[in-house]
């Protein structure tokens, strides 16, 4: 038994309901209790579709239990093929129907439906959610897919499959949108996209396509690793994400669609690509070495790191993943960065990881915005599990050039924030910036208490002041790092701050003072200083500056 | 004249109306969801729900944000290790419980909730709660069943409480007190027990109470009046430790708000005019707040869709006050005891149905053609793309509905999304 508060991933017949949920003219009729239905919402809401999933319950009840659950099942099918005449059905079982043990696949084909029924087999105490969706949509691909390739015409166009996109995927509609662009103008036809938008249908047709593009290794890996066993279709390996990831998704296209790569480049119109400029501008000078840490499924972690180092000169301080399935591609990748992997689906483990490693940004799933806004940091999303916020009305890929224009503003955003947060923080006390102040620029015709100037204040133990001139003079040149308040800073030392010390480090820069804190108990640390007092603070800052 | 023999028809509103069941697919909550207001009624109190990572699905997905604020509810997810056999589920759930209790020192109160996997395993979550009680001295482990296999939506409000009543001390003297059943609102709360001071009745209890610490006693002098209509377990084991179920419709409303207190007025030997007068002022202030609303309604035709047994009291509100017109009515569950007051109340052939087959009822939905639908998150979006006008019921469980004081925000609830979809179709 495992004790749970979040969960990043649902069960694996949610992951089915993705993929049904995200085709056309197919019916999954699930095996479930009374209450199960909760995950329509997830679609209706979060996604904001406008029509119901495309899922039938069974909704049995404690009194049905015994025999009569198989012909409850046995009628739900039956009903819910009359009534929306799909091409295709996937049936299966939720948790609870898995220990009662009808079998939804037998009982199914006993029905003879004039269509393919596709059965499905999730292991809800074993897998979870993205599992679920790539297992059923693999489960789909080989039972409607002819298994003989249809050769290209001579002197038609190059032609691909975009596999992954599912319903409840993060930004997969945007994503989707920008790679079929770029498809476009290499002159690569797309044949079919699944499951996003197909019918069983148009899986038939899977096998006429060159190669398959791998949008989204979590839900479609399975199905095209099949196609290329069975059909013999390459697929693409690239995630398309971040500007370079881009560039050399260009070329893998172009050597499976038989273009050289450099001619396929040239037809790309990156005229549009701003990232790669605004990060080389002086502004964004700061974000050098700022220290982040990512975790999210795989593919969006592996790519949000290779992101903020190569594109932003970012420093990766943690890199992780709660999905099981990839975790030696984390792990790979963590070791390019020198940090320690974290494969984990606990969020405490998580949050006391981000807390460790004291990052001055955090990307991240929902959870991780929260860990994130409880302990003070900037942070900005970059993967499933999302909030409706995450669905946005305006186009917003992760992939392509755009998509790479998109996470330059998305991820440098919390940080100006932060820097801007904490300059009016630091200038609290100040006599001209103090929360009462009037506007500057107003003329002052109605003077009242809160208007007067009052005289600078001294500063409070608990909340230092900081020095003024120093802080603006370094502000001007500094990274925007925001202090983390105290109780965030989980102490991994057990050095002891003395009251002068702790004042001393007050006056420090915010932007530098969690560093500060860091290197100076760990200073103390390592020559046994038991107390910290101001001159633990200096020694150690002349230690670390040599 | 023969005007003495004119046969006065008493009306009896719905209350020998034949009631459509159905059975078929249910697009409702199980009563794990219960746990998300419980817990922030209770506050010492903490839910461990045992069951599948559905379950914490569920639990979260209905929780939205409020699950970061360290929420007093988790789950223990069943892996396939607690299938393989029992004496080991049992064990790795004390770890669990040890693990929670030793992260969380401040709660009092444990409630295991079952759910469907672990009723369908067979774990025997009340001899659990009693070893763990006996193994944590300070904290009082009890447990209910949430699963959706036996519970909807409000139900697990039913079962949980139904499982503090054992717990319950016995009523010391013998004079009558009112006992207030049912998860209110704490300013609905507060309101409550202002009205009825007025009237002189401080003898007034809670349940639950705010604290674990502070159940309320019970016995054969209790008066135990309703506050919610799901609770069906609860009023029977209260009656069997002697407490006296006061009939009364539920407080929605101005009218229904007025008729509860009476009724408990009456209960503890309250003159009549003495509790109209105590009740005055909030009522001619409600049924002032209440003109507004009853513009934006009145005329309009609903239909609901069950989901939390609140759908009768809330359907008698908004015809009976409102001048709405009632198409269908469904509700989860219909105890006619309970709700016998307010079946005399609805409107005589309004349609009420109980449990569900979703796809049959929409199709009626569709060809009642109502100006309102009342249904789940799951349905809204759908039937709003139809162009039919929702309110989302969940909202009616979670804000403070009941009351002088709510009436007018209860109406506003039913007159916002038609007031939006004028100003959007503008």
């Amino acid at each position: 038994m495992q004790l749970t508060l979040w969960t990043y991933e649902g069960p694996p017949h949610v992951g089915a309901m993705r993929v049904a949920t995200g085709m056309r003219d197919l019916h999954y009729v699930l095996h479930s209790p009374q209450g199960d239905t909760y995950a329509d919402l997830l679609f209706t809401m979060i996604e904001r579709k406008n029509t119901r999933p495309p899922v039938t319950y069974t909704s049995f009840q404690a009194r049905d239990l015994g025999s009569d659950t198989a012909q409850l099942f046995k009628d739900a099918v039956r009903n819910a093929y009359e009534r929306f005449q799909p091409q295709a059905m996937l049936v299966g079982a939720s948790c609870t129907a898995e220990l009662i043990q009808d079998d939804p696949g037998g009982l199914a084909h006993a029905l003879a439906l004039p269509i393919p029924v596709v059965a499905l087999e999730l292991p809800s105490y074993q897998k979870k959610e993205n599992w679920g969706a790539a297992e059923t949509f693999y489960q789909l691909v080989r039972n409607l897919v002819p298994t003989t390739r249809v050769e290209r015409v001579e002197g038609a166009a190059p032609s691909c499959n975009i596999l992954g996109p599912t319903a409840l995927g993060f930004r997969h509609r945007d994503d989707l949108k920008e790679i079929r662009g770029l498809l476009a103008q290499i002159g690569v036809e797309v044949n079919v996209v699944a499951p996003l938008g197909a019918s069983p249908h148009d899986l038939t047709r899977l096998g006429q396509a060159d190669f398959n593009v791998l949008l989204y290794p979590e839900t479609g890996h399975s199905a095209c690793a099949w196609l290329q066993r069975t059909l013999g279709q390459p697929h693409t390996r690239t995630v398309p994400i971040g500007v370079q990831a881009t560039r050399a998704f260009i070329a893998e296209v172009a050597g499976l669609a038989g273009i050289a790569p450099q001619e396929a480049l040239a037809r790309v119109d990156a005229s549009a690509s701003h990232s790669p400029w605004y990060s080389a501008s002086v502004d964004a000078n700061y974000l050098t070495g700022k220290r982040v840490f990512v975790f999210g499924d795989a593919t969006h972690a592996i790519a949000a790191a290779r992101f903020a180092s190569q594109e932003l000169g970012f420093q990766i301080v943690g890199l992780g993943t709660y999905g099981r399935e990839f975790a030696r591609d984390i792990r790979e990748a963590a070791n390019g960065y020198g940090v320690e992997p974290l494969i984990c689906d606990d969020y405490l483990e998580v949050e006391a990881a981000i807390t460790a490693a004291a990052p001055e940004l955090v990307l991240g799933t929902q959870m991780e915005r929260h860990i994130a806004k409880r302990l003070g940091l900037p942070c900005a999303v970059i993967s499933a599990p999302v909030h409706v916020q995450d669905f946005p009305a305006r186009y917003a890929p992760q992939m392509g050039f755009e998509g790479a224009n998109v996470l330059f503003d998305t991820w440098v955003q919390p940080l100006m924030m932060g820097l801007e947060e904490h300059l009016l923080h630091m200038f609290k006390g100040d006599f001209e910036f103090h929360e009462d102040a009037a506007p500057s620029h107003l003329p002052r015709n109605n003077p009242t208490p809160a208007a007067v100037i009052p005289e600078p204040a001294p500063a409070p133990v608990e909340a230092p002041a900081p020095l003024t001139a120093t802080a603006t003079a370094v502000a001007a040149e500094a990274p925007a790092a925001p202090a983390m308040p105290a109780p965030g800073v989980a102490p991994i030392v057990v050095a002891r701050w003395a009251p002068d010390a702790e004042r001393e480090l007050g006056k420090i820069p915010f932007f530098v003072r969690g560093k500060a804190r860091r290197n100076t108990e760990r200073f103390a640390l390592d020559q046994g200083v038991a107390t910290i007092t101001i001159e633990t603070l200096y020694d150690a800052k002349a230690h670390f500056s040599r | 004249m023969n005007a003495a023999v004119i046969p006065i028809h008493a009306d009896t509103g719905c209350t020998d109306t034949e009631i459509l069941r159905e059975r078929g697919q249910r697009e409702v909550f199980c009563g794990l969801t219960g746990i998300i207001w419980l817990h922030r009624k209770i506050q010492d109190a903490f839910f461990l729900v045992v069951g599948s990572r559905t379950c914490a699905h569920l639990v979260q997905s209905a929780a939205g944000v409020m699950i970061f604020a360290e929420p007093r509810f988790a789950t223990a997810i069943i892996d396939e290790r607690d299938l393989a056999g029992l004496a080991d589920a049992n064990e790795e759930l004390d770890k669990v419980v040890s693990r929670l209790l030793q992260r969380r020192p401040d709660i009092k109160l444990l409630f295991l909730v079952g759910s469907c996997p672990s009723e369908v395993i067979k774990l025997d979550l009340s001899r659990a709660a009693q070893r763990l009680s006996q193994q944590h001295g300070a904290v009082k482990v009890l447990n209910y069943s949430g699963s959706g296999i036996e519970t909807t939506f409000t139900q697990g409000e039913d079962a949980c409480l139904a499982a503090l009543v054992p717990q319950l001390a016995p009523a010391q003297d013998d004079q009558p007190s009112l006992l207030i059943v049912g998860a209110l609102a704490d300013v609905v709360e507060d309101q409550f027990r202002r009205l009825l001071a007025g009237m002189g009745i401080t003898r007034v209890d809670f349940l639950p109470a705010r604290r674990a610490g502070s159940m309320p006693a019970v016995g054969p002098q209790t008066r135990m009046l309703l506050a919610q209509p799901f609770l069906a377990e609860t009023a029977r084991l209260l009656e069997a430790r002697g407490a006296q179920r006061v009939a009364a419709p539920f407080p929605l409303g101005v009218e229904g708000s007025a008729a509860w207190l009476l009724a408990a007025a009456d209960a503890m030997g309250v003159p009549q005019d003495i509790a109209l007068q105590a009740m005055a002022p909030a009522r001619a202030r409600a049924e002032a707040a209440l003109a507004v609303h009853r513009r934006q309604l009145a005329g309009k035709r609903i239909f609901f869709f069950p989901d939390s047994q609140l759908e009768l009291p809330l359907a008698r509100f908004l015809a009976r006050e409102m001048g709405m017109q009632l198409t269908e009515v469904g509700t989860p569950y219909l105890h006619r005891q309970h709700l016998a007051a307010e079946l005399a109340w609805l409107p005589a052939g309004t349609v009420l149905s109980e449990g569900q087959d979703v796809d049959r009822q929409l199709d009626r939905c569709r060809a009642a053609n109502p100006d309102l639908v009342v249904c789940g998150l799951g349905l809204a979006n759908p039937l709003e793309a139809e162009g039919y006008t929702t309110k989302w019921s969940i909202e009616l469980v979670f804000s403070p509905i009941q009351g002088f004081e709510q009436a007018a925000d209860l109406a506003g609830l039913f007159s916002r999304p038609l007031h939006r979809r004028q100003l959007l179709a503008a």
